[in-house]
């Protein structure tokens, strides 16, 4: 009621902003290894060469460093003012720390630019579709931690059924059918039994194991070239756009799973924030009973999102196997659903947020990979280490309070 | 719209909240409701508005029956409801809150917003209500969200509207001014149920009167009767309605808040710069209107919630207590009753024994070694149930099986038994039966009378005037001015919409 808000911006950001600008400028600027790195930007087979960058690796550094000192001190002057630092700034500020690790690391030798990013979004897509799938189904009030086991049903279901029928599509509609029925089991807990739903989530995500576990031992590994041997989906080139040099190979050169993720999360979007289906969703995660009072039929709402957030889900297996990996293995999603739920959380239960945090997760798979090959020196467990730092700093300097729908996990009554 | 209600009847369980009881209320009347809390009033409405299904009766709209299955039904057939307890969503705006479930829809089956906004704003000025559909509504004072409430249910075409103790949360001023909305919608033909346990309320606006006692219809009566025969209609005995109160001796401030602010959950000011001293032997009222800061100045004083650091202090009995832990200014000789007794006051789940030991569950009164003293803390319960009048089959039934009246009382008899000072008393008798409110009210005064300080924070102008010394009257968190007993009621209103005395 009062405007007057008393939230002290504090000195968070600038100290982590300033601390972090040091050690890139101390350490990958003043006590880096001297040599010439290469940002290479364009790949062999594009059609508009661009020229790689060539900068020495020690000047990359301070000049990083130097940047971003200088946003800390505009940082510094902000929270001076009690004004907290635009998000922008801050992506900036990241962006210029990853460039300069980037060059740290490939020091003597060339960065890949499109490469990184592509394989970084290809890596998030089963993040993505895992952190809608969380998105839809806690938007409405309903924890959903059973994203794990959705994904991995998603991901078997789309191997076998591709390999079986020799359809993408058919294989695509199962991994989607079945995570949604999977998940139906979970709102119909949650919903109509009124189960502690975490309960419920972990029983599913234990439950997914155990069969995929069971069925892959008994099954197909008797007879994978017949079971479980689905191949990819096509890289499909997107003519003209493909072309643009950067963005065309990262953005318009991919596999069906990916550009189906880079229409759900503005559709998503849209329907959530600007259509009268997304406004009863909200309502009736924050006020069920408010929401009862207009007329809105609570419990159907909270079954349909759960149920089609586990289709969201579905297809981010799809993308573990047929859009990537190539076939089902064992345990194959190990943990993506738990991260595709904190990105959740880090996103605000926002589809667009939560998937600029799932790409920083799909950088940090690609880093790993890349940084053991142009720089087996240093220890890889360091370089694993780096985004989740970076999300850990995120969270607690930058991104501030987050609110989760207010009736999460409350089940709704009716007198 | 003419809306009648023929025997209906709902039970929970084995409690009967609505003993087959009829109601009439023809086009454009504005009839009033008028029962205690727990008479049953807000389940009938409940029942009317299809969130509850009667278990026997019917609901006839123009001599239609109709049969309703939810809100939905309801609202379709032209009932608006203005619930007690907003119904609205605090991070939406005011137009997609009064969309919401009735939304103008464009392209693609986006919002269209514009639209929204525009009904809003077409029924805002209709009757001067002057709503920004913009605004977010945890942004919006209690007063304004009730008429985001009436709003609502206007732009669904109610042809009967009800609503739930509406002045609960309103200045006199503003009360006035939702009595001439209600006149002017009954002129326009709508129906209005009007429900309340306010009597001067019912008298000023009511054309015919339904009383409601422990879920049966007592009778009827006409605005015109006294105050004092709706009185004992609604509680079934001659009420006092003045408190017995003498006076007292002034003794040293026990009490002393200087220039403290405080914070709230969403890190707005709630208290600012307030100061006021409590002497031994007064009750100091804190009047205002629910919201403007007497909920975090009571956890202040009690040390839940911290006060911001440098300035102002608190102190009890002379000792400093700023921002101390709750423990220490317990210690210090104050006793609390928060406003939620069923959050803050006791735990349900738990015995009234068990709730009578919890402010002393560390000193060795009831504790012998690490055990508790069970013989001894039976002794001690069953006294207080008896002193205190706590009407309860044992003293090891849990708390919230009691009535609403007996469980404040369960709180007032733990707070009081330990010696204290300082009584601070939040809405001691918020959503109590009168019995109840009565016998609360004896004990505060005879506190008073043993030469303690009370601090009674209530919104109920009727309880301030009632028992305070002094008034204080807050309004967006800071105190407008401290005045005598004597002073008029309008003054008090005016001062609680923030004009200065």
């Amino acid at each position: 009621m009062n405007p007057l808000v008393e939230e002290k911006v504090g000195f968070k950001a600038p100290i982590v902003m300033a601390s972090l600008g040091f050690v890139v400028i101390l350490f990958f600027g003043f006590l880096g290894k001297e040599g010439d790195v290469a940002f290479q930007l364009s790949r062999r087979q594009d059609v508009i060469q661009l020229d790689p960058i060539i900068i020495n690796a020690v000047l990359l550094g301070i000049v990083s460093g130097a940047l971003m000192l200088l946003i800390a001190v505009f940082s510094t002057i902000q929270a001076v003012q009690n004004k907290r630092t635009p998000v922008w700034v801050s992506a900036i500020f990241g962006l210029i720390g990853v460039i300069s690790l980037l060059g740290w690391l490939a020091t003597g030798n060339s960065v890949p630019v499109a490469f990184i990013a592509g394989t970084a979004l290809v890596l998030a897509v089963p993040i993505i579709f895992g952190s809608m799938a969380g998105v839809m189904s806690e938007r409405v009030g309903v924890t959903n931690i059973a994203i794990e086991g959705q994904l991995l049903t998603g991901a078997f279901m789309a191997a076998v059924v591709s390999t079986i029928t020799k359809s993408y599509t058919l294989g695509i509609i199962f991994a989607m059918s079945t995570a949604a029925i999977f998940s139906m089991i979970l709102a119909t807990f949650a919903i109509k039994y009124l189960a502690q739903q975490i309960i419920v989530g972990v029983v599913l995500n234990v439950l997914a194991i155990g069969v995929t576990n069971f069925l892959f031992q008994q099954w197909l590994k008797e007879d994978g070239e017949n079971l479980n041997f689905p191949g990819t989906l096509d890289v499909i080139r997107i003519p003209v756009l493909s072309d643009i040099p950067i963005l065309g190979p990262v953005l318009f050169e991919n596999r069906l799973t990916v550009y189906f993720a880079l229409i759900a999360v503005p559709l998503l979007w849209f329907v959530m924030f600007k259509t009268k289906l997304g406004l009863r969703a909200r309502a009736v995660g924050e006020h069920p009973l408010a929401a009862d009072t207009v007329g809105i039929n609570v419990g159907r709402t909270r079954f349909w999102w759960v149920t089609l957030g586990g289709a969201m889900a579905g297809l981010g297996g799809a993308a573990l196997t047929i859009g990537n990996a190539g076939a089902f293995g064992r345990e194959m999603t190990g943990g993506i659903g738990f991260i595709a739920l904190a990105v959740m959380i880090l996103g605000r239960w926002h589809p667009i947020t939560a998937s600029l945090a799932a790409l920083l997760f799909g950088f940090s798979i690609i880093l790993r990979v890349w940084a053991n090959q142009v720089s087996p020196g240093i220890p890889s467990d360091f370089i694993t280490m780096v985004p989740y730092v970076v999300t850990i700093i995120a969270v607690v300097g930058f991104v501030g309070r987050s609110r989760a729908p207010k009736a999460l996990a409350q089940p709704y009554v009716k007198g | 719209m003419k809306l009648e209600l023929r025997g209906i009847t709902k039970r929970f369980g084995t409690l009967v909240a609505n003993d087959s009881i009829n109601l009439t209320v023809e086009a454009g009347e504005i009839h009033a409701l008028l029962g205690e809390n727990g008479a049953g009033k807000s389940t009938l409405m409940n029942v009317l508005y299809g969130l509850y299904t009667a278990d026997e009766g019917q609901i006839l709209l123009d001599d239609k029956p109709q049969d309703f299955d939810g809100p939905g039904d309801a609202m379709a057939a032209g009932i608006g409801m203005v619930h007690q307890h907003f119904m609205l969503i605090p991070v939406f705006t005011v137009a997609e809150n009064v969309a919401l479930g009735n939304e103008p829809t464009g392209l693609l089956g986006s919002m269209d917003m514009a639209a929204a906004r525009n009904k809003v704003l077409e029924i805002s000025e209709r009757f001067g209500f002057n709503v920004d559909p913009d605004a977010l509504i945890e942004d919006l004072p209690v007063g304004i969200q009730q008429r985001v409430e009436i709003i609502k249910a206007l732009s669904r075409e109610a042809r009967v509207l009800v609503l739930d103790e509406p002045t609960a949360v309103l200045t006199p001023q503003e009360t006035d001014e939702l009595m001439e909305i209600m006149r002017q919608l009954a002129k326009s033909g709508t129906s209005i149920v009007f429900i309340t346990h306010k009597l001067r309320e019912v008298k000023a606006v009511a054309d015919k009167i339904t009383v409601i006692r422990l879920g049966k219809v007592v009778g009827t009566a006409s605005p015109d009767a006294s105050t004092n025969e709706l009185a004992s209609m609604m509680v079934g005995r001659e009420v006092e309605l003045t408190v017995q109160k003498e006076l007292s001796e002034l003794g040293p401030a026990l009490v002393e808040v200087k220039n403290i602010s405080v914070l709230d959950d969403r890190l707005h000011r709630a208290v600012d710069d307030v100061s006021f001293d409590v002497f031994g032997g007064e009750i100091l009222a804190i009047a205002g209107v629910q919201g403007n800061g007497q909920t975090e100045l009571a956890e202040a004083l009690v040390g839940v919630r911290s006060v911001i650091k440098g300035a102002g202090s608190i102190a009890v009995k002379g000792k400093d207590v700023t921002s101390a832990s709750v423990r220490k200014v317990l210690e210090a000789g104050v006793a609390f009753i928060p406003e939620d007794r069923k959050k803050d006051g006791l735990v349900p789940e738990f015995t009234i024994s068990e709730n009578f030991m919890l402010n002393q569950s560390f000193t060795s009164r009831f504790t012998k070694g690490l055990n508790i003293n069970f013989p001894l803390r039976k002794e001690i319960a069953t006294d207080l149930v008896d002193r205190f009048d706590v009407r309860t089959p044992s003293i090891d039934t849990p708390a919230g099986k009691l009535s609403g009246g007996n469980q404040q009382k369960v709180v007032v008899a733990r707070e009081l038994a330990r010696d204290v000072e300082v009584l601070i008393a939040s809405q001691p008798t918020r959503g109590v039966d009168v019995g109840s409110i009565e016998f609360i009210h004896e004990q505060i005064v005879s506190e008073r009378d043993r030469g303690k300080a009370v601090i009674l924070i209530s919104t109920e102008l009727d309880e301030v005037l009632a028992l305070a010394d002094r008034i204080a009257v807050m309004y967006r968190g800071k105190i407008v001015g401290i005045v005598g007993p004597e002073t008029p009621r309008e003054t008090l209103g005016k001062m609680m919409a923030g004009v200065s005395a």
